[in-house]
């Protein structure tokens, strides 16, 4: 089929319950992706696009309130599996994550290897010995020498123990694998070889990254969507090359706007205000108390325009 | 944000007069074996010399582990230098005592990277911006009020009777960020370090922060080291750029100088791992140096980036130490490949 798609996501909604109300992380998220392509969800803090990782992943917190919508993963429902089904054949089997700050997240008195080997003896029940060889061979994938096996996380650079964290998003083989801020806490140079493994994986190995990042300039190494997250709704989606020459949605354009570049030497912008609160969340759009650009059909919601490929929430685009 | 700063000619900036003199600093760290065996040194800071001019603007750049941190706690006077020395306003840090230098703690502010965890959990804006005070020995209950006031609104910080008996958890990151600045700017230093000051915050966050300590650097003529490892926020905020590797000032320049014309590898290859939102980036890879960053208790011989180096000349660099040669009058570089 030409048009199946990897992953498909329709109408995604992770509300979580907390002292002051429900927070609506994740509302009402649409998006698509490709075979062998990875689309970036780009935003501030704050604005659900871990949530939406947990909520793609069904890794759920105990204080959800609602949990609803459809995933769908190779045209296969997975929001009807079970628990059971789901963790046997989806989780790790299928799509894995990169946690935020996963180097720092390793079992400090476990061997590296035997990290990286332990999904591959849980999720897919090969001996040890065999889960080992997988995780020697994840290791040379992701250019980490063979010997840092048996390390403990301790003995390894903080780059290093990314690749570790990597490799064990990799070893069951999923066809999807979703980053949270893999390179945030990481020097220009250790960011830039991650991305060029990365790259390489995704050429070598045929794989789909979802990655979730606030660094714009650092996403569009990896990107070939993009996907515009604005107080848990999806607010933009484009093919990258459009995107980073010229955003619709006006947060786009403000969010490009306050990237400082080595190139040129413009005036850097930045938006007025914060975000708004996802506890209650303003009506109408709810970019409108900070955009430049608003005017009387703001406070109605907008809905989702589709212009050349590209979609965007905004009256302007109407 | 202006850059009349930026074009003030050499001239100009050799009117004003040297703020602060750094002279073939060394912070060493001892290392011990079982308590008192000694086990050699970490050389945090092997030899860094510059001039910083009364309300010039200074980028240090660099890797974590590189001894950026090591060098600005020595200024601060946290840590005491080793070998070398240390001038501010013509006197001798390792001179002061301690009275004196309760006074210095006043004369140069001190930004924080975490903003959170700069912050004391437990006392409100109203207490962490009066404590300097109290300790810079401002008597007045009501004249040290007005100066936090002031200083709030300079901050942005404002209405000011919003935030001020407010405690650190409810403000946003840059919000938090603003308390930091604050505190660091209220007793009016002459100079100021900030050690990553926008790391922590978001893209939109981090324009303010920075136009914010821009606005205040040229309001009051500050002098400012800002420590950083993102070298594209370093050309909105900097007259000049160093360049540290592992303990060692390799390149010093202007900052459009050392962005046009890169004259260290290691510079060059900073610059290529810096990235800008272009979409065909995704279509390449980086040519990024192999390796990391060497042990700062045994560093190589010669050149200590010759490891890594794709343009190493055998018998040259990972031999002798290279010698800092001018490329131009406010040019200066480390390495064999400019000698």
């Amino acid at each position: 089929m030409a048009d199946k798609k990897l992953l498909r996501v329709e109408d995604l909604i992770l509300y979580f319950r907390a002292g002051k109300g429900v927070v609506q992380a994740v509302d009402n998220v649409h998006f698509e992706l490709d075979y062998n392509r990875a689309v970036v969800i780009l935003g501030e803090s704050g604005c659900g696009k871990s949530s939406l990782a947990k909520a793609i992943l069904r890794l759920l917190p105990r204080n959800v309130h609602a949990y609803s919508g459809k995933i769908y993963l190779e045209d296969r429902d997975v929001m009807t599996l079970d628990e059971e089904q789901y963790r046997q054949n989806i989780r790790w089997a299928a799509m894995s994550l990169v946690p935020q700050a996963a180097m720092n997240a390793l079992n400090p008195v476990l061997r590296v290897g035997e990290q990286v080997a332990e999904p591959a003896i849980i999720h897919m029940g090969v001996s040890k010995q065999e889960a080992m060889e997988m995780a020697a061979k994840m290791f040379q994938h992701v250019g980490v020498s063979v010997d840092f096996l048996n390390r403990y996380p301790f003995e390894l650079s903080g780059g290093m123990r990314q690749r570790v964290a990597i490799a064990m998003a990799l070893v069951t083989s999923p066809s999807l694998v979703i980053l949270d801020e893999p390179t945030s806490a990481l020097d220009v140079l250790t960011q830039a070889n991650i991305f060029n493994v990365l790259k390489r994986l995704k050429k070598e190995l045929g794989l789909s990254f979802i990655l979730i990042t606030h660094d714009i300039a650092t996403s569009s190494e990896l990107a070939d969507d993009v996907a515009v997250m604005y107080a848990g709704q999806i607010v933009e989606t484009s093919d990258a090359a459009r995107f980073f020459e010229q955003p619709l949605h006006p947060y786009s354009q403000k969010l490009m706007a306050s990237v400082p570049r080595l190139s040129e030497q413009r005036e850097l912008e930045f938006i007025v205000g914060q975000p708004p609160s996802l506890v209650d969340p303003p009506t109408g759009c709810r970019f409108a108390a900070r955009c430049p650009k608003r005017y009387e059909k703001c406070s109605e919601e907008p809905p989702v325009f589709e212009k050349d490929g590209r979609k965007v929430k905004c009256w302007l685009h109407q | 944000m202006s850059y009349t700063n930026q074009e003030t000619t050499q001239t100009q900036k050799d009117q004003r007069g040297i703020l602060l003199s750094v002279q073939n600093l060394n912070v060493w760290f001892e290392l011990r074996r079982w308590g008192f065996g000694h086990a050699g040194y970490v050389r945090a800071v092997d030899g860094v010399s510059f001039d910083l001019h009364e309300g010039e603007t200074i980028a240090v750049v660099g890797e974590s582990g590189c001894g950026k941190s090591s060098l600005m706690k020595t200024i601060l006077g946290l840590y005491q230098p080793t070998k070398g020395k240390i001038i501010f306003n013509g006197e001798d840090l390792s001179a002061f005592d301690g009275n004196r230098m309760r006074r210095y703690h006043s004369e140069v502010g001190y930004v924080q990277q975490d903003p959170f965890g700069a912050l004391p959990p437990f006392m409100s804006v109203h207490r962490i911006l009066e404590e300097p005070l109290i300790i810079g020995g401002v008597k007045s209950k009501s004249e040290r009020l007005a100066r936090i006031r002031k200083m709030m609104e300079e901050v942005k910080l404002a209405p000011v009777d919003d935030f001020l008996e407010k405690f650190p958890h409810m403000l946003s990151g840059g919000q938090q960020q603003r308390v930091v600045i604050a505190r660091a700017m209220i007793m009016e230093p002459k100079l100021l370090v900030a050690d990553e000051p926008v790391s922590m915050l978001d893209a939109s966050v981090r324009v303010e922060i920075l136009k914010l300590l821009r606005g205040l650097q040229e309001k009051h003529n500050l002098a400012v080291i800002y420590i950083t490892h993102d070298l594209s926020t370093v050309s909105y905020f900097s007259e000049r750029i160093f360049v540290m590797y592992a303990g060692q000032l390799v390149e010093k320049s202007e900052v459009r100088a050392l962005i046009k014309s890169p004259a260290h590898p290691y510079t060059q290859a900073l610059l290529t791992g810096t990235s800008e939102p272009d979409a065909r980036n995704a279509l390449t890879y980086k040519e990024i140096p192999p390796g990391e960053p060497p042990s700062l208790v045994k560093p190589p011989t010669g050149c200590r980036f010759h490891p890594r180096c794709t343009r190493m000349i055998a018998g040259e660099c990972d031999v002798n130490n290279p010698v800092e040669v001018s490329l131009q009058p406010n040019h200066q570089v480390s390495c064999w490949l400019h000698k």
